[in-house]
């Protein structure tokens, strides 16, 4: 399939998260956004009404309420009536909404946010909730038990094996370690099985916290920051949701979206991967063809700090990030949604030219 | 009374218990699935390329075309992936530790997810032969195969036509389900709950616009900025505007009819939400003045009722409809 080329220059011109951490008990959704929000304000010189567009993306299962994110816009400011959007699922596709409103030219700034306290209840259950309400909820199968479901089928075919993983999970947290933000800095023992073959070592910690981005077109990006990092590409594809119809050691949707995002028409030197599991950085990266070339989760990426709804939007901040600092020049990003990869998310941000 | 921002007091906590029992209908395809589990038969769907899904989907997860060629398939099968559970979770069908296993159903081309009762890790892996045991009470539900158990057996592998009927079938599904949270309210409401519970309303300022939100959320939705200090509003107040509430809400018990309204406390920027008694429900009206009415362990405001006082003037109010 041929890429998809975007009819507008638009660039991540500022990046913002917050320290994830395991509980934020201190602290209301709008409290912990707010600071988010400010910092990446504060980037660009933007104040919240130059802003075209506001999108969000979070879910109410981690909050236990119906419509939380409409407390969280109370650290936006939204007077005047601001334009603004919601998506119930992570801050990458909030972006992704942001994005397309920016190339048809109705705003020419966007800010996007997304966050995630996991902390007040118990995530593993509450992610069995999006699930077929038929044939597995009623069982209750958590986050961890289907990632080690599609763990074991790796290992059986021979892509992976436990020293494999755990080479994963010490690259990461190894990486997290020059992280400030990070919830896991510095490697740690892989631990006891959770749910075998998946030790805790595996496994993506528990925590809260916020993340912000800024969007901007043409020559506004160029005086919001030094060196934008333009979006080359960007798309997002959806597998079945039955994990038995399904190839488990693949990501077909993930090649796709990439194909489309233009991926593969040039190396990329860094890819930020959105695996919650250190078996799902292994079905990632032999999906996308990377190869040891490329700088894989410079950031720790979600084994190191997984604030659920606003890890993929991080992916897209950090790559962005490491673009705009002048470590990278051309960098994939990669979200993700539902159990065992099934909808995933591909960017490409590129640098201009350094002199 | 205006004070610098207090440093955060205890948090509080609360449990908050979020259950919501789904009822969902079924499509003829999910029936006839359900249906048959409860007479212990195992339906799968065939598509158009010849496959047959097990457990049965209503449309081709590939073409999206609609299925409804139902087939029998067997009750053995084999493991196609497995994941020990050494910790089961409420909710999960066995209590003692059990396997998570996708399992291919002779018959089938696809994988049905469920648990598989085994002694440990050890006896398991993937090929391993299985058959469903089934729960001694079925209701046509996912749940009437109680788990897989190992079982050695030839495959079936001709999976027969079936007609999908059955005397009384399923329609539909109860789908339970509860989550269980600790909510802590955050600075702003953490501050203001204290403060109510010694019988104080604590507003908070914007530093932008100076308006007082009463009760505080911890930013100005207007500014978007924190609100700092901390502003002791009312007791009293007047009535902005109100209803009058004439159905009897579950579990509550108070009469109706009764008047809801917004209330104004003295200094807030904006009315808040409260009950209003001591006074005949026809007789409530814009401009009332009234004062809360503390609850029986004296944490927060029950209802407001009349001071007595002369109404107050419509322009002392009328920003803050």
């Amino acid at each position: 399939m041929t890429p998809h080329r975007p009819a507008r220059e638009v660039a991540i011109v500022a990046f913002a998260q917050s320290d994830h951490r395991r509980r934020t008990d201190d602290l209301s959704e709008v409290e912990m956004v707010m600071p988010v929000l400010h910092d990446v304000l504060r980037q660009t010189g933007l104040k919240a009404s130059d802003i075209g567009f506001t999108c969000s993306g979070s879910s109410d299962y981690l909050a236990g309420r119906a419509f939380s994110f409409t407390m969280a816009l109370d650290g936006v400011g939204a007077w005047p009536p601001i334009s603004e959007s919601h998506v119930e699922t992570d801050g990458a596709w909030a972006l992704y909404e942001a994005w397309v409103k920016l190339l048809t030219g109705e705003a020419d700034t966007a800010l996007v946010y997304s966050y995630g306290k996991s902390s007040p209840g118990s995530v593993r259950d509450v992610l069995t909730r999006q699930l077929d309400p038929y044939y597995l909820a009623p069982l209750w199968p958590d986050s961890v038990a289907l990632a080690a479901l599609q763990a074991q089928v790796l290992v059986d075919a021979g892509h992976t094996d436990e020293p494999a993983l755990a080479a994963i999970a010490e690259r990461s947290r190894s990486d997290a370690a020059a992280n400030p933000h990070a919830q896991l800095p510095g490697t740690r023992p892989q631990g006891e099985y959770v749910v075998q073959p998946l030790r805790t070592g595996d496994c993506p910690p528990i925590g809260d916290g916020a993340a912000a981005v800024i969007l901007a077109a043409g020559d506004l990006a160029r005086e919001l920051c030094e060196r934008p990092a333009w979006i080359r590409g960007m798309d997002h594809r959806i597998e079945a949701h039955s994990l038995g119809v399904r190839d488990l050691t693949d990501s077909p949707s993930t090649r796709l979206a990439a194909e489309r995002a233009g991926v593969f028409e040039r190396p990329v030197d860094t890819a930020e991967l959105h695996a919650p599991f250190t078996s799902q950085e292994v079905v990632l990266t032999k999906a996308l063809g990377l190869d040891a070339s490329v700088r894989i989760n410079p950031s720790g990426g979600a084994l190191a700090a997984n604030p659920v709804m606003a890890t993929g939007l991080i992916r897209l901040g950090e790559a962005a990030a490491r673009i705009h600092r002048g470590a990278s020049d051309r960098a994939l990003a990669h979200a993700t949604s539902g159990p065992c990869l099934q909808q995933n998310l591909v960017a490409v941000l590129e640098g201009d030219p350094r002199a | 009374m205006t004070t610098e921002a207090a440093p955060p007091p205890e948090t509080l906590r609360a449990p908050l218990v979020v259950e919501f029992p789904f009822t969902r209908s079924l499509g003829p395809v999910q029936s006839a699935f359900l249906t048959g589990l409860r007479e212990r038969t195992v339906l799968g769907v065939r598509t158009e390329a010849g496959e047959v899904l097990v457990p049965p989907v209503e449309y081709d997860p590939l073409t999206a075309a609609e299925l409804r060629e139902l087939v029998e398939v067997g009750v053995t099968g084999t493991v196609t992936t497995w994941a020990w559970n050494p910790e089961p979770r409420t909710g999960q069908p066995l209590t003692t530790p059990f396997a998570w296993v996708l399992v291919r159903l002779d018959g089938a081309d696809t994988a049905l997810l469920h648990a598989l009762d085994a002694p440990g890790p050890e006896a398991v892996r993937t090929g391993l032969r299985v058959r469903i045991r089934w729960a001694a009470e079925r209701s046509g539900a996912i749940t009437d195969i109680a788990c897989f158990e190992p079982y050695d057996s030839d495959p079936v592998v001709e999976p027969g036509a079936h007609d999908g009927r059955f005397t009384d079938p399923v329609t539909g599904i109860v789908a339970a389900a509860r989550l269980d949270y600790t909510y802590s309210p955050g600075r702003a409401q953490t501050r203001y709950l204290h403060a109510l519970a010694e019988r104080r309303t604590v507003g908070e300022r914007c530093p932008s616009c100076s308006k007082v939100y009463v009760p505080p959320r911890g930013a100005c939705p207007t500014c978007g900025v924190a609100t700092t200090d901390q502003v002791e509003v009312g007791p009293r107040g007047t009535v902005t505007t109100y209803c009058i509430v004439n159905i009897k809400a579950k579990n509550l018990d108070i009469e109706v009819p009764y008047v809801y309204a917004h209330i104004a406390l003295d200094g807030a920027g904006l009315a808040l939400h409260g009950r209003i008694a001591g006074i005949p429900y026809d007789e409530v009206r814009m401009g009332l003045r009234v004062e809360p009415v503390w609850s029986e362990d004296g944490r927060y405001p029950d209802h407001y009722r009349p001071t007595g006082e002369p109404d107050a003037d419509y322009d002392t109010y009328k920003e803050l409809l």
